[in-house]
């Protein structure tokens, strides 16, 4: 069987089957100014939301609000302090229905 | 006086089970979970193997919010190309008391810890336990993010699932080791009953569940396809450090297990109706923590007793086995006015005696096998190249010996005899 007859769907239509509901504050964020010296950026590769841009000056955009809460990203993470990490307020951030 | 006795974290499988037995013992139970609802963070595979509510809840299957009860049980080894599948079908699996059965997180935890309300255990949702209240060494309660939000207690269960920050910060887990864990992701996809029940040739309220191993390229891990009522669970497993490295996103990975020629055609037409992520804690009895402290007990993901092995992939038994026992072992130790960490260690002897230490214990090395290249990368492409040339007609060629065949594909794939047979020795001592 052909991908043709199956198509992929893209990532944003993937991310939007999922609901959040968005805290004011950043429950995770990234020290972008440690991540520059980091060699390995692993949270590019593993973060399942791909939450962690990289920057033309080779630091990190992140963006906490699609994010899963899993713990992928510090526990890959490369750089002691690079990514501080809580969990969002009761009652916000991911809401799973049918998993 | 305390605000509880007893102070359970995380209306999980194992927090739902702990809340129950407390407050059956006639103990005064807070059960506090971050999300909105029970099971609203939480997502699986997909099966839940339901004896263990046996001497919970009576005739549990009458009211668990199930999808389907699994009657067809297939093991599938895959090749870019290739399949080789073991299938088992067995119809008393569709019939009380059962054996396992797809049902969303989300419905089956609220269901278990409805039950933990029955029994007069107080839920509070949308409440993150932010912390630990602490009195020298011995935990009293825990912080939340609520205002006023401290609550005490003269036990505390820790059913807080993988990341258990609040058994880290009670000092009972050593760092934690990347390679220990994994990532889990699936997607939940829509297709009618109808078209369920042809593809996957089964009827009524039976359904299906395939583990896939030789799926995920470079890095290891399986995959899982499962039957729900109206809708498929397509996921994979990946090793966190080696994920990490590969240069590949677990979605690209998931999207060519989709496109394989052994997949593709059962999920063909199916609509994603969510996607969700969560984290496994792998290595088992080799990466659990310390169990008990002073006022303080951990169960379930976050004493790492999940079985994660390749074929088996259970943690919602255990979670509900070990959350159960910690119930009971904190609401006798508060009767008999000893939370201490001596007064607790009836947890332990209760894990010992039934099947969540046992079998984490006898399983030790299996994570490490099935995480092993032989079970990986050699494995599938020898069963898989074997089968090609057994079946493959090559007339006017005669047809080769099974046993020159098999020897042909060790060497294809450098498996050495003698690695194979320590390997083999190796895995009927784990699973034997
Ligand atoms: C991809 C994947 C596939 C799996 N497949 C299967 C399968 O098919 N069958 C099976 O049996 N098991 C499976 N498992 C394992 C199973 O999901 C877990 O073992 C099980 O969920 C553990 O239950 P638990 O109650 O210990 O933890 P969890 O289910 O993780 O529950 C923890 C709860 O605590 C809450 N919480 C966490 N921190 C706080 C806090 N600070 N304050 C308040 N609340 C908090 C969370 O919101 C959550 O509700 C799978 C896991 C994954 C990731
Ligand atoms: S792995 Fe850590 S340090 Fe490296 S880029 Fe990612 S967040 Fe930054
Ligand atoms: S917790 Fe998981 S989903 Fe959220 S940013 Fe980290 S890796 Fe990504």
């Amino acid at each position: 069987m052909s991908t043709d007859s199956y198509p992929e769907i893209s990532f944003e239509t993937r991310m939007s089957s999922v609901e959040f509901r968005v805290h004011e504050r950043a429950h995770i964020t990234v020290d972008s100014k440690i991540c520059a010296d980091c060699s390995t950026r692993g949270c590019i590769t593993a973060c399942p939301a791909n939450l962690f841009v990289s920057t033309a000056d080779g630091g990190i955009l992140f963006n906490y609000e699609l994010c899963f809460e899993c713990g992928t990203c510090y526990m890959v993470c490369n750089e002691e302090g690079a990514i501080s990490w809580s969990y969002p307020e009761g009652g916000h951030g991911v809401v799973f229905h049918s998993s | 006086m305390t605000d509880f006795d007893v102070i359970v974290v995380g209306a999980g499988p194992a927090g739902a089970a702990a809340a129950l037995e407390a407050a059956r013992a006639g103990r005064s139970v807070c059960l506090l979970e971050r999300g909105p609802y029970p099971g609203s963070k939480n997502m699986y595979g997909g099966v839940v193997y339901g004896r263990v509510l046996d001497s919970l809840i009576p005739n549990w299957w009458e009211e668990a919010p199930i999808q389907r009860w699994v009657t067809r049980r297939s093991t599938m080894l895959m090749t870019g190309d290739q399949a080789v599948t073991v299938d088992y079908r067995c119809s008393s699996w569709g019939e009380a008391p059962y054996n396992g059965a797809t049902a969303f997180r989300p419905e089956f935890d609220a269901w278990l810890a409805s039950k933990a309300e029955a029994a007069g255990a107080v839920l509070i949702c949308s409440t993150t336990a932010t912390g630990l209240l602490r009195d020298g060494t011995r935990v009293v309660g825990v912080r939340t993010d609520r205002p006023d939000g401290d609550l005490t207690a003269q036990v505390v269960i820790c059913c807080d699932g993988v990341n258990s920050f609040l058994a880290k910060e009670a000092g009972l887990y050593p760092p934690s080791d990347p390679a220990n864990y994994t990532l889990g992701v699936k997607e939940t996809i829509l297709l009618p009953r109808e078209v369920i029940d042809e593809r996957f040739a089964v009827r009524g309220d039976h359904g299906v569940d395939i583990e896939i191993l030789g799926c995920t390229g470079e890095v290891p891990g399986g995959g899982f396809l499962y039957t729900n009522a109206e809708s498929l669970a397509v996921g994979l497993v990946l090793s966190l450090p080696k994920l990490a490295a590969c240069g590949r996103r677990p979605e690209e990975i998931l999207a060519e297990l989709k496109a394989h020629s052994a997949i593709a055609p059962l999920i063909e037409g199916g609509q994603v109706k969510e996607y969700s992520a969560h984290v496994i804690p792998e290595a088992g009895y080799k990466m659990m923590p310390e169990l008990i402290g002073d006022g303080i007990l951990v169960a379930g993901d976050a004493a790492a007793m999940c079985l994660a092995a390749g074929i088996w992939l259970e943690g919602v038994n255990f979670a509900i086995g070990s959350g159960a026992a910690a119930g009971q072992a904190a609401a006798r130790a508060v009767q008999r006015r000893d939370t201490s960490s001596a007064g607790l260690q009836d947890y332990r002897r209760r894990l010992d005696s039934n099947f969540v230490m046992s079998d984490h214990r006898k399983l030790r090395e299996a994570p490490h096998l099935v995480m092993s290249d032989l079970a990986q990368q050699q494995l599938p492409r020898i069963a898989c190249g074997v089968m090609e040339q057994l079946f493959t007609v090559t007339n006017p060629d005669p047809k080769p010996g099974l046993r020159k065949i098999i020897r042909g594909q060790m060497k294809l794939n450098n498996l050495k005899l003698r690695d194979a047979i320590s390997q083999g020795m190796k895995a009927l001592r784990t699973f034997g």
